[in-house]
Parts: C-alpha cells; structure tokens; sequence
C-alpha cells in the first residue's frame, strides 16, 4: 500500500506530472477507442476508483475535503466528462464524415421548431435542475469562514483563488510580470485571436475531430494542460512555502527544498568560458538575449520554409505570423519548466538593472 | 386517460379563470399562431427568435453551458442583493456582518448559495467555451461573438476575483494580496516591473509603491479599507452593470448570426 502511494506521490511531482498529462492528453486523443461509450466507462471508472482510493489515505483527505477545494474537484469531473463527451460525439461524426454522409447535427439543423414549447421547456428543466442543485449544495456544505483578516500574519502557503492557481504554479518558473502580466494577456489576446488566426472553414457548427485535428489539439494543450491541470497541481499538491507535496503527503511546513537554480549567462560565461561576468549587462546577458531573439525573431521564419510550410501557404503572412508568435509562446511555458527541471534553469535573460528577467 | 382527461378539464378551469386571462394574454399555446405570440408578446420570452434550429434545442449539442452561466449570473445577482441588505463594506464591520450572516439569519443559504454559485459560474463559463470552441461555433460569421464571449470570461472571473475580498477573512486578504501584487510587476506600471524604475524625472522615481498599478487597484500600499471599499463597487456595481450590457450584445449577436450554431 505504501509503496503504491509512494510511486503515485513520485507520479504526481511536476515534472512527471505535466509531462504524463502532456504525452497522455495528445495520445489519447488519437486513441479512438477511448472515444467509445465503453471508454467512458473506462476512464470514468480510473477517475471514481483512483479518487475512492486516495480518499482512504487521511493526507489526502485533509486536501480534498475542505469546502473551497469541492467545486475543484467538480471541475475535475465536469472537465473530464465534457472533454470526453465532446471527442465521444466528434469520433460518431467523423465516422458519418469519413462513409460521405453529414454530420449528426445535420439533420436536426435543417429543422426548425417553435421555442415554444421545445426550446422554453428545455431551459425550465435546466433552471430547474440548477436551481435544485445550487440549494442542496449549499445546505449540505456551510460556506467557509476563516479567522477575521490580519494583514500581518500571511498563511502559509497564501494562494490566489483557485482559478488563478495555475498562474500562480508558473511563479516558480517565471517572475510575476511574465506570470502575472503578460502570460494572462496573451491568453486573452491569443483566445481573441482564435477566430481569426483559424481559416479552416470546416467543422462549422458540428463536433468533429478529424477536421480540425490541430486547432482541437492545440486548444486542449492550453485548456487542459496549461490551464486545469496547473490549477489542480496548484491547488490539491502546493502546501507550504509552494512546495510540492504529493498527493498522499503530508503538508510539513518545514520541508527544505534546495534551491540552486543558475541563469544562462552563468552557465555561458562561468560555466563554459570559466571567466567572470562581464560587468556590462548587454554583454553579460547577450547569449540569453540572442536565444530569445532566435526563438521569437528567426524561429517563425524557418518554421514558414520547413515544419509550418503548409500553414504558412494557407494562412498568409499576418495571419501567420500572429499565429506562430502565439503558438510559441504558449509552447515556452513548458519549455522554460523543462529547462528548470532538467538543468535548474533560473533566467534566460537576467538584467537586474532593469528588472527585466525571463 | 381518466387521469390526462381530468387533467385537462383542471387546466381548462384554470386558465379560464379572470385572474389568469388577466396575467397571460395569449391562453395556453396550442396553435401555431399562439406560440408565436406566447415568444414575441413576452418581455422575457423574446430574447428568443420565434423559431429555433432544432439542432440547438439539443442538450447534446449545447449541453445548455451557456444558459446555466446565465441563469447563475441571475442567481448570483438576486442572492447578492439580499446579502447587500446585510453587509457593510467597512473593516469595522465586514467581518462581523458575515458572522451574523451565518448566526443570526433565518434560512441563511444565501451565503452558500452565493458563493457556491459563484465557483459554479466559473466552471460552467469554462465548459460554455469549451463547446463552443469544439463545435467551431466561434467560425463565421460568429468570429465577433466569441469575442464578446472572451471578455464576459474574464469579467466572471474578475466578479470572482472581486467578491473574494468582501468576506474580510484570512483567506480573503490573502488572496487578494497575492493576486494584486501581480499588478507591482506590470512592465512600466508596476513600481517592481520592468523599466518602471528607470521611468525618473531629475533622479526622482515617478512609478512607486504609492503611484503604480497596484495602488490604482487598491487605492493603497496594502489590501485595507480603500481596497475593501473599491472592491465593494466593482463587485456589486461596476462590473455586473458591463457583464450585463455584454450578455445583451452576447444574446442579440446570437440571433443576428444565425442563431445557434449549426452545420451549415
């Protein structure tokens, strides 16, 4: 029993963590047996049996049932079967697609019914329904209350409300005005962007997969991956001082994690040239500069001749390039925190001067 | 049939009554005239178009994400503004009124009900989007609606964001700190950002502790009373008064492009 709760507090720590849910979110969604009815129940019945089972274990529990984390953990659920139930019917779709007949949604689209009854009585049953939900919920579990505020005395951890948890995960691998700022403003401006950037004129108005292969899984990356997954890691595996704690562990407040993280101008010039850092910062700093100049200038150009040849064509070039800039910035999340669990990497550019780190 | 039979004859007498005829000006709707006008001569029914694809009436197809974030926004607004009757957004009495809130109040779910509407409006605004991306609905002509949507997204969460504060607890401040120092970090706004320290005028700093974005946002150098009240504001007036205006923009772009998607 200990020695599967310690494989599955080893499985749950960051770096394993996001790169499993990485491979395993891309594979599945090529699996097509897992977009059947008996998928469903294959995976509902991991996600019910896995949660049953670490509900024995009373670290987790002390986590999982305090009454802010409960809608977090609906999220989980209601995220899973949305997730599935959506590639389930783009999967009968494409079936009809790939044998030349339309969609589902086809036939019922062609139809028009009068709103009322058909459309008003829906939405009674829905408010209905919610309306039901909504009170049990809330005369089952009291909603919390802690210890009046005291500005001067922080809990530790101090976390940002849930949803913000996975913008916070990302404070340990960027400095706040990349995590806090400007990674938010992108996710809103790239989400903007979407309907623009995406010329494919198919999949219009109807679940389907293999019309729309890369937009689904790029989308899935960001919502999934960089979005859910970070809150759930953010919330249910960050105990005290940020550090992680897996999920069968106990949150120690004074567990030590050594911190030795170096920028790319230490590894550049004391690590590989073996002299001192030049006390110019644009010197100092020039090999992280030029790398990022690489990836954000140079990089979209040679993926237009090569990988990306074929977007590229169909896209046009502002459409593109928007496009491109975004996609690589969401792709240096994960990279920068792959760069700090392999190789401790702190900042690829580190001015201090400015404070302007990345 | 004894039992429809007499069900009909009780729905017969009931709608035949004056008091009835004298609230529902159309009867029951059971010609095709009638449910056009039960639609268009309703003010809430009208929201709607006359007729709908039927494709959209589908659960399967909508999962009905959208109307749940609606009908949550209207639980949140009406459960605030019974908690309004209660509350002070002071840090004199903030925390004492949420104690009474949960003592002193007969039938008192509408904390509950608040907040847990508030954690659901989240997640179901999510899974709207979610849908909406997997059925391209966001593909012309509705490119402009998804906008509006993305910004009705980041208003809820900022609603969110903004009544995380009122209860005046532990948690509260904390968060809020946490989630506000943020804005110390804005590149050129924030007094820690980037550049901002090398915006000076004759050596003296013009970004500071006391003149950046995040004292903007809280109107002080901590989550106090300024910040309380400013939050107070935006959570009850400022923001549901913009989502509001944006859901209208959101529902009669819904019908202007069509109505809900489907295959075209």
């Amino acid at each position: 029993m200990t020695a599967i709760k310690d494989i599955i507090n080893w499985l749950a720590s960051p770096a394993i963590a996001v790169t499993l849910s990485m491979v395993g979110l891309v594979g599945a969604m090529f699996c097509k047996p897992l977009w059947t009815k008996k998928g469903g129940i294959l995976l509902f019945a991991t996600l019910i049996g896995g949660f049953a089972f670490s509900f024995t274990d009373p670290n987790f529990r002390i986590v999982a049932s305090m009454p802010d984390n409960v809608p977090i953990l609906g999220m989980l659920f209601l995220v899973g079967f949305f997730f599935w139930y959506a590639m389930y019917q783009a999967h009968l779709n494409d079936a009809r697609l790939a044998k030349g007949l339309p969609p589902l949604e086809k036939e019922d689209s062609d139809k028009k019914v009068f709103t009322w009854p058909d459309l008003v009585y829906v939405e009674l049953i829905s408010l209905i329904v919610c309306s039901i939900v909504m009170i049990l919920w809330s005369i089952v579990l009291k909603a919390p209350l802690e210890e009046p505020a005291n500005p001067g005395a922080a809990p530790n951890p101090a976390k940002a409300p849930w949803y913000f948890l996975g913008l916070q995960e990302l404070l340990v691998y960027f400095d706040p005005w990349m995590a806090g700022v400007v990674l938010p403003t992108l996710i809103i401006v790239g989400l903007m962007a979407i309907p623009y950037i995406d010329t494919n004129p198919r999949g219009n108005g109807y679940f389907s997969f293999r019309e729309r292969k890369w937009e689904i899984v790029m989308f899935c990356f960001g919502f999934i991956i960089l979005w859910v997954v970070l809150i759930i890691l953010g919330t249910f595996l960050r105990g005290p001082n940020w550090n992680f704690f897996g999920p069968y562990e106990y949150w120690d407040p004074n567990k030590l994690v050594p911190l030795n993280n170096v920028s790319v101008s230490e590894i550049f010039w004391v690590k590989w040239l073996k002299t001192a850092l030049p006390a110019f910062w644009l010197k100092r700093e020039l090999p992280g500069i030029l790398l990022v100049l690489f990836y954000m200038g140079a990089l979209p150009g040679l993926l237009s001749k090569t990988l990306f040849k074929r977007f590229y064509e169909k896209m046009g070039t502002v459409r593109y390039v928007v496009g491109v800039n975004l996609f690589l910035i969401m792709l240096a999340v994960p990279i920068k925190m792959y760069l700090r669990w392999i190789f401790n990497l702190k900042y690829i550019v580190n001015i201090q001067e400015f404070s302007f780190n990345i | 049939m004894n039992l429809e039979k007499s069900w009909r004859r009780l729905q017969q007498q009931v709608v035949e009554t004056q008091v009835w005829k004298s609230i529902f000006r159309v009867g029951i709707p059971n010609t095709n005239r009638k449910r056009v006008l039960a639609v268009l001569g309703n003010v809430v029914l009208h929201l709607h178009p006359v007729k709908t694809r039927k494709s959209g009436v589908k659960m399967r197809y909508t999962w009905c994400a959208g109307g749940m974030t609606f009908f949550l926004f209207l639980v949140l607004t009406f459960t605030g503004l019974l908690l309004m009757f209660y509350y002070r957004p002071t840090i004199e009495y903030a925390y004492g009124d949420m104690l009474d809130l949960r003592e002193q109040v007969p039938f008192g779910i509408m904390r509950e009900m608040h907040r847990w509407g508030a954690h659901a409006m989240v997640i179901t605004v999510w899974i709207h989007m979610f849908r909406v991306f997997m059925t391209g609905s966001y593909k012309p002509p509705r490119e402009f609606n998804w906008n509006v949507g993305v910004v009705l997204l980041v208003l809820t969460l900022l609603l969110s964001f903004t009544g995380y504060l009122l209860p005046w607890d532990q948690l509260a401040i904390w968060a809020i700190t946490v989630g506000s120092n943020m804005a110390r970090a804005t590149p050129l706004a924030g007094y820690e950002g980037p550049f901002a320290a090398q915006i000076a005028f004759n050596g003296v700093n013009l970004v500071t502790a006391g003149s950046d974005a995040r004292f903007g946002l809280l109107g002080g150098r901590i989550v106090g009373a300024n910040a309380l009240l400013r939050f107070y504001v935006l959570h009850c007036v400022f923001i549901p008064l913009i989502a509001a205006f944006l859901m209208a923009v959101h529902f009669w772009r819904v019908r202007k492009d069509g109505g809900i998607s489907g295959p075209l």
